[in-house]
């Protein structure tokens, strides 16, 4: 009963939406104030329908009701309690559930959080929304339906879930995933009623820089949670694989990079209009041919969902509409004339532009890495595959262009500069910089390597920098801790999340360039010395889990100075799929990680055992929560509640008029 | 002009769409074999359950199927009870146990039972790497003289034999017997 019901409520929430994308749009080209101030209504209801349809299939999946389909293949009685419920959103059909949930989450939120907007501009907004959800929930009901039974012959048991995501890692990753590739439509439903309304002044970007930069930081966690999964539940090491589903996310984060930074310019400085637009809509854009890519099996990839070609066909037409009809609009209505506004070639304005030139190339170059296997195939040129060696080659230099950019940005003025300032401003930072740069591989006592002398003259260079300018903020005031709070927490944000691009690039490079790792034979007794510990093979031993039989090698880790440590990778097989599944077993540390993975029995007694010594891989992770963090907290700051309010007083005015 | 300059996002993203479009059509597990009417490389591997070592000789001789299986495969097992139906009708079939382990392919042939003349055991992949493959399962045919004539990646049913497979095999069968 409770599946139909589940059913029953995702109709209704498709009616609401349905309502919600047609009646607020209608009333606001009418100039109708009941249909407009319906939209928040609607959006909640809708919402609140989504939230009952997901508990349904939830409450199925936690109450082992191998009746509906859905739960009879990917779940499993002996399948821990947080699994059984993570379970929903490990297939196709429950994650496109979340994902409307999600998207239906945004909605509410932007009705609730946004009442000092002008009703004409909300209503557009929460229209664009419902229009957006019109899609998924009509893709859900139509091709994905979670709610098929499986009558009469109902399973006694379940085929479990995919063991690689029973895991807490994957309990939490597609959600926060979800939080910022969804968060975008906030962004895009605003440049859509901004290019409705044919009000395009930075009033626009005002209202949707907060959404946007919180979007921007789920979207950045999503994707570290993703990578540390992918590190330590693969088995193989490796924390990026360029793999199509991982450059997915990643588009839409290079492109929202871009628009974060464009937006700041609009607001600020009312420039780049027309390109602010079409940034917003590129980035959602990205996000569904994101959801396209995963979902219709055009691409070969290690965690694509089961793909079927009427899927495809849904999404791709749904992608041509909204794709299509924005940048349609955008090409009617987008400003083409050039502003007035000027900014010198020194000025804060150019350096805002270089970092939109890095980014989109970068979102290009990785789009088209990722497409060109299907080009080629469709071309009738063969079989081709893209891998990290093209990414790495066109990617890495491209950051290291963007990061000399980045010390100068934060110091910068606004409309114009002069070298003169920046050099005697910058020189200091910039000395040391190179200075550590130098000191740095006896200080590592490794050898000397360009690409991590490179990285850690850049990341010093950034970090440095950003030293100086908060001193330079700081030293009109009265002292030091006055001008430390004088500055607004946006400015802490923007430090936080530069910080952290610092910290990311220090680990993903020295990662890169001083792991060391090595497969080889080993037995129990045995023991094998690499970067200074040295591995002993203690013993091997079966171990039993809820839902698994596990062999365990057990190794002890030694090094001179310090208290030996254990650590234990497992060979697990899982009852119910009999699938094998590696275990790796990770010491992890600030400075470095030890990893060991079992591989292949040999033999009697000996196995595979792949060794690995990783410097500084947490960083990347870590840098990656900073920029989180930097994204949340210039979204806390008080300007933005104080600009939407005055920002709205003084357009209500406008508004009614020619709109 | 400058009006015209901004329908430029709208024009590669229509070219974007047919090409996706085009992407829907194309199949990306259809991997073409780089051996495809070449000979199957040479090769000496220990067979299964059998004190003995088999070579590219042991197998040819009369069109045959080689299909590619493990243990740890799960499309493998659903992919069993085909292939069984296949040999019970007399279809040649030998197996390649591919990185696996000897007493788990033994126990397995056990319980499910052996569709196989003979399976070869590859258990670094060598044979595996030298014939290109790209994981569990993969069927093969070979005619009667150690030819590569087809490769299917992926689960082999009675849609992919009915389709794709038996023409050929009957093709072959039918030169066989013109030619002997």
């Amino acid at each position: 009963m409770i599946p139909e019901l589940g059913h029953l409520a995702l109709i209704i929430a498709l009616c609401m939406a349905l309502s919600l994308a047609l009646l607020p749009l209608w009333g606001s080209w009418r100039n109708h104030y009941h249909a407009m101030s319906m939209a928040p209504s609607l959006a909640l209801g809708m919402c609140v329908f989504t939230a009952l349809s997901f508990t349904a299939l939830a409450l199925a999946f936690v109450g082992d009701d191998f009746s509906v389909a859905l739960v009879a293949n990917h779940s499993n009685r002996l399948l821990p309690g947080a699994f059984k419920f993570s379970a929903v959103w490990g297939n196709h059909e429950g994650s496109l559930l979340l994902w409307v949930l999600v998207l239906s989450l945004w909605t509410s939120a932007v009705a609730l959080f946004s009442t000092q907007l002008p009703l004409p501009v909300l209503a557009r907004v929460l229209s664009v929304m419902g229009f957006i959800s019109v899609g998924f929930l009509l893709f859900s009901l139509f091709t994905s339906n979670p709610f098929l039974r499986t009558l009469p012959a109902i399973p006694t048991e379940g085929n479990d879930l995919n063991p690689l995501l029973q895991d807490i890692g994957l309990v939490i990753h597609p959600p926060v995933l979800y939080m910022g590739y969804v968060g975008f439509s906030v962004a895009f439903a605003f440049a859509i009623a901004a290019l409705l309304g044919g009000r395009l002044d930075a009033s626009w970007a005002r209202w949707s820089r907060p959404w946007t930069n919180t979007a921007w930081a789920f979207l950045s966690l999503g994707i570290m949670l993703g990578s540390w999964w992918a590190y330590y539940e693969l088995g193989w090491g490796g924390w990026w694989f360029w793999d199509p589903v991982e450059n997915a996310s990643f588009m839409p984060w290079l492109a929202g990079t871009a628009l974060v930074h464009s937006l700041a310019v609009t607001e600020k400085r009312g420039l780049f209009k027309s390109w602010t637009l079409l940034l917003a809509i590129l980035t959602f854009s990205l996000s569904l041919l994101g959801t396209f890519l995963v979902r219709s099996g055009v691409l070969t990839s290690v965690h694509a969902f089961a793909s079927d070609p009427s899927r495809g066909v849904f999404i791709l037409l749904f992608l041509a509409l909204v794709v299509g009809g924005s940048l349609t609009l955008y090409a009617l209505r987008a400003p083409a004339l050039q502003s007035r506004i000027r900014f010198a070639v020194l000025s804060r304005e150019s350096l805002l532009l270089f970092n939109n030139l890095v980014f989109l190339v970068a979102t290009l170059t990785v789009l088209f890495g990722t497409l060109f296997p299907l080009l080629m195939d469709a071309l009738g040129q063969g079989k081709y595959s893209v891998g990290p060696p093209y990414f790495n080659i066109v990617f890495l230099p491209l950051m290291a262009v963007a990061m000399p950019m980045m010390g100068l940005g934060p110091i910068s003025r606004w409309k114009q500069d002069s070298a003169q300032r920046w050099r005697r401003e910058l020189l200091l930072p910039m000395a040391a910089a190179l200075v550590v740069g130098a000191l740095f591989p006896s200080l590592y006592q490794g050898s000397f390597n360009p690409a991590a002398t490179l990285a850690v003259v850049l990341s010093s260079w950034l970090l440095l920098s950003m030293l100086k300018d908060c001193f330079v903020r700081t030293r009109s005031a009265r002292g030091f801790i006055a001008g430390v709070r004088r500055q607004p927490l946006g400015y802490y944000g923007m430090m936080c999340a530069h910080l952290g691009f610092a910290v990311c690039v220090l680990g993903v490079v020295l990662t890169s360039q001083y792991a060391v790792e090595k497969d080889l034979k080993m037995s129990p007794g045995e023991q094998f010395e690499l970067a200074g510990y040295r591995f002993q093979f203690d013993e091997l031993a079966a171990v039993e889990g809820p839902n698994y039989l596990a062999e365990e090698g057990r190794f002890s880790v030694h090094r001179e100075g310090l208290p030996p440590f254990k650590l234990s990778p497992q060979k697990r097989r899982y009852l119910a799929s009999g699938q094998i599944m590696t275990e790796a077993a990770i010491d992890a540390g600030v400075f470095r990680d030890i990893f060991i993975a079992l591989g292949e029995p040999i033999g009697e007694h000996a196995w595979a055992v792949r060794l690995h010594y990783k410097p500084f891989v947490r960083w990347i992770w870590g840098g990656a929560i900073l920029i989180a963090f930097g994204g949340f907290l210039s979204v806390t700051d008080r300007r933005y509640r104080r600009a939407v309010r005055s920002g709205a007083s003084a357009s209500v005015l406008v508004e009614h008029g020619p709109a | 002009m400058a009006r015209l300059n901004l329908f430029l996002p709208l024009v590669l993203f229509v070219a974007l769409v047919l090409l996706l479009a085009r992407g829907l059509k194309l199949d990306p597990q259809v991997l073409p074999s780089a051996l495809i009417d070449k000979p199957m490389p040479q090769f000496r591997l220990p067979a299964l359950g059998a004190d003995k070592l088999l070579s590219r000789e042991s197998i040819i001789g009369e069109p045959v199927l080689l299909n590619v299986w493990a243990t740890w495969c799960i499309s493998c097992r659903v992919e069993h009870p085909w292939l069984q139906r296949l040999a019970a009708v007399g279809v040649p079939i030998v197996g390649l146990n591919y990185k696996d382990q000897e007493q788990a392919a033994l126990d397995w042939l056990q319980q499910l039972g052996d569709p196989y003349r003979l399976t070869i055991v590859d258990a670094e992949g060598s044979l595996g790497l030298d014939l290109g493959v790209y994981g569990a399962p993969e069927t093969y045919l070979l005619d009667a003289g150690g030819v590569v004539r087809y490769r299917h990646t992926g689960i082999f049913d009675e849609v992919v034999w009915r389709q794709r497979i038996e023409p050929l095999y009957r093709q072959m069968l039918a030169a066989a017997a013109a030619g002997g």
